[in-house]
């Protein structure tokens, strides 16, 4: 890929590159961004993304650097740490140096103005041949020992290495270490890093920290979230977008998350926090059960009459369940309960029933979601088998071509649990209206769809019946993927048209 | 533990030969990595007439990481809370190997004189701090009083 391709890509997003940070505005401003879906399927195959390996990603952080100096014509390693602090955005940085006080543009970089020439005090000092005392080591040394950056605070070469080290490895900072000097915040380079570290490990560390700083803080790249990855996407233009990684992982390139339509990156997070957090299990507990009035140990009423004994052995009071006060003035029937407050009990009931069906309405949609997310881990397993069976068929006269379509299959029936799994996470925040409605429709008849499918794959395939089932499952897959694409299409169309209310 | 490293025995021997006017370091006679500190609360502060211990320790890998340092005397001060711990930038982040004891122990005693409430450590203390200062002001000579002078 060439540099003025690049500068194409950073054209179409105005803040090419902000810090990828996990807060929601940050998907929220991508949302707005979203060209319409109609879009969408045109330039669908159009969206050329790249993996790239960790050698190509510093290979792509030179690329940038370069490009920039033909501009500037400033030193590699201050370019470098002036693109860092740019986030990697050259349109930002050059508007930035072109536009206002260079004085000022160096000094919020943390950079020495490379046009001044250092002071002539400081150049004498380096040119003294009597020894210098080191402020971090105490030690008395000859020039040629101690070294410092364009700031002229000047240390020891050991000292210098152990001040690196420590940063680097201790504190895991990479382009942000600053001078030793207290109160000095200029910057150092990566060259002088590298010349000063001579450990190999502590060295590989540092090219590591600046090379992840770059993918992180670049919006046009992420690293695939697969485990033991190295690979980072990069992209044309940042947007919630399927992208295949060379290590077979796909994943939405917005939020980093498994490829996840139709549902948005947003609520996807929502829903994955609200999954992880103990918020159901603390309404569970509001919504069916009470406290002991006396210990307030919890209790859950599995049944029986409203004469409560506590449990709890060293409280075993005796409490109506209904109004929470001491049983002894109620006789033997609740019906007696003269403290019973109408209002206030009714207005309990409600909210304990408004808990209730929100729960209940919650773990519909979770049940579902889990389900297919269940079968999904299946389906890995079911892939083995499938590779079993093809090979049995290819020994009962059949061609390896012939055989490919149960691959397929399977590759189908993964993506429509995928989406069916999301479809849950998508109708949980919606709102009924006469879309919701019709979106519910193909949610059933996908699954339906699926399921058969998947039986199809698990049980009814023996080597007596092949041709046969060869055209049941084709049958099938084709109208899976075809009931897939239509309700992903039909959610598509109601992001762009507004159909869709949410629930929060 | 490993030979003392010659920045702390000459800084050891620097501290003793010039030491800060309201600031006495002595190290441990059995650790010379342990200091027993005395500071004197600064003159127009409400810390003034107080004489405030601390302990001073240097880690391994001193100077590349700060030294830990804590209140002994109890001490009103939004920036220092009930367990004496510092809020104190140069402690922290802003720590560099070429800040010594000496710096550091000043920057303490600047603390003193300066405290910091929208920096807050012992957060009920840096509240009365910014809604009432001169009732926190009589609290910390009160506490200085108390605690800080000895009869």
């Amino acid at each position: 890929m060439d540099s003025d391709n690049d500068n194409d890509f950073c054209d179409n997003v105005d803040s090419g590159n902000v810090s990828s940070g996990d807060d929601g505005d940050d998907d929220f401003g991508m949302e707005v961004d979203l060209p319409s879906s109609a879009e969408r399927q045109l330039d669908a195959d159009d969206y050329q993304y790249k993996v790239l390996t960790t050698d190509e990603i510093v290979q792509h952080q030179r690329e940038i650097i370069d490009d920039v100096n033909l501009v500037l014509k400033l030193p590699t390693p201050i370019m470098r740490i002036l693109l860092n602090q740019f986030k990697w955005d050259r349109e930002k940085l050059l508007e930035k140096y072109f536009d206002g006080n260079i004085e000022e543009f160096f000094k919020d970089a943390h950079v020495i103005n490379p046009f001044n020439k250092a002071p002539e005090a400081i150049r004498q000092k380096t040119t003294r041949s009597q020894c210098e005392e080191c402020e971090i080591c105490f030690s008395l040394l000859p020039p040629d020992s101690m070294t410092g950056l364009e700031c002229a605070h000047r240390f020891c070469l050991s000292c210098w290495r152990e001040y690196l080290t420590t940063k680097i490895v201790a504190e895991g900072l990479g382009q942000t270490i600053s001078c030793a000097a207290h109160g000095c915040d200029i910057l150092v380079d990566d060259v002088t890093v590298t010349k000063l570290v001579q450990d190999a490990r502590v060295r590989v560390k540092y090219q590591q920290l600046i090379t992840n700083s770059f993918v992180e803080c670049n919006q046009l790249l992420r690293w695939c979230p697969s485990v033991d990855c190295t690979y980072a996407v990069k992209v044309p233009y940042a947007e919630s977008r399927r992208v295949l990684c060379k290590c077979g992982h796909v994943f939405c390139f917005a939020c980093g998350e498994n490829w996840h339509d139709p549902v948005r990156c947003r609520w996807l997070k929502k829903w994955i926090k609200k999954c992880d957090d103990d918020s159901e299990t603390s309404n569970w507990i509001a919504a069916n059960t009470k406290e002991c009035p006396k210990c307030s140990v919890t209790i859950e009423k599995d049944g029986g009459c409203n004469h409560m004994v506590c449990k709890n052995q060293n409280c075993k009071y005796e409490f109506c369940w209904v109004c929470l006060s001491t049983w002894e003035p109620h006789g033997s029937s609740w019906y007696n309960c003269n403290r019973y407050d109408e209002d206030e009990a009714k207005s309990a009931r409600d909210a304990q029933e408004k808990l209730r069906s929100s729960l209940a309405r919650y773990l519909h949609y979770y049940n579902r979601y889990m389900n297919h997310m269940q079968s999904m881990k299946f389906e890995n397993k079911l892939y083995a088998s499938v590779k079993q069976k093809m090979e049995e068929m290819q020994q009962h006269n059949m061609s390896w071509i012939e055989v490919q379509f149960l691959k397929k299959a399977v590759d189908i029936l993964c993506r429509c649990r995928q989406t069916l799994m999301y479809t849950y996470v998508f109708a949980y925040y919606l709102k009924k209206n006469n879309q919701s409605m019709i979106f519910e429709d193909n949610q059933k008849d996908l699954e339906s769809a699926t399921e058969t499918l998947s039986e199809y794959l698990e049980r009814d395939i023996t080597s007596e019946n092949l041709a046969d089932i060869k055209q049941k499952v084709q049958d099938k897959y084709r109208y899976c993927e075809k009931r897939c694409s239509v309700l992903l299409k039909h959610v598509h169309e109601g992001y762009d048209t507004d159909w869709w209310d949410y629930t929060e | 533990m490993s030979s003392l490293p010659r920045r702390i025995i000459k800084e050891t021997q620097r501290l003793m030969q010039e030491p800060v006017p309201g600031i006495n370091a002595i190290p441990d006679e059995n650790n010379a990595r342990y200091f027993h500190v005395i500071v004197t609360g600064p003159n127009d502060s409400p810390f003034e007439g107080g004489v405030f211990k601390l302990e001073l320790f240097l880690p391994e890998d001193y100077p590349m990481s700060a030294p830990k340092v804590r209140f002994i005397t109890k001490i009103y001060h939004p920036n220092i809370d009930r367990l004496g711990r510092i809020c104190l930038d140069v402690l922290k982040d802003k720590w560099s190997p070429a800040l010594q004891i000496r710096t550091i122990l000043l920057s303490i005693q600047a603390l003193l004189s300066a405290p910091n409430p929208d920096d807050p450590l012992a957060n009920d203390v840096a509240e009365l701090w910014k809604v009432n200062e001169a009732e926190a002001i009589r609290n910390a000579r009160e506490w200085t009083q108390r605690y800080a002078v000895e009869d």
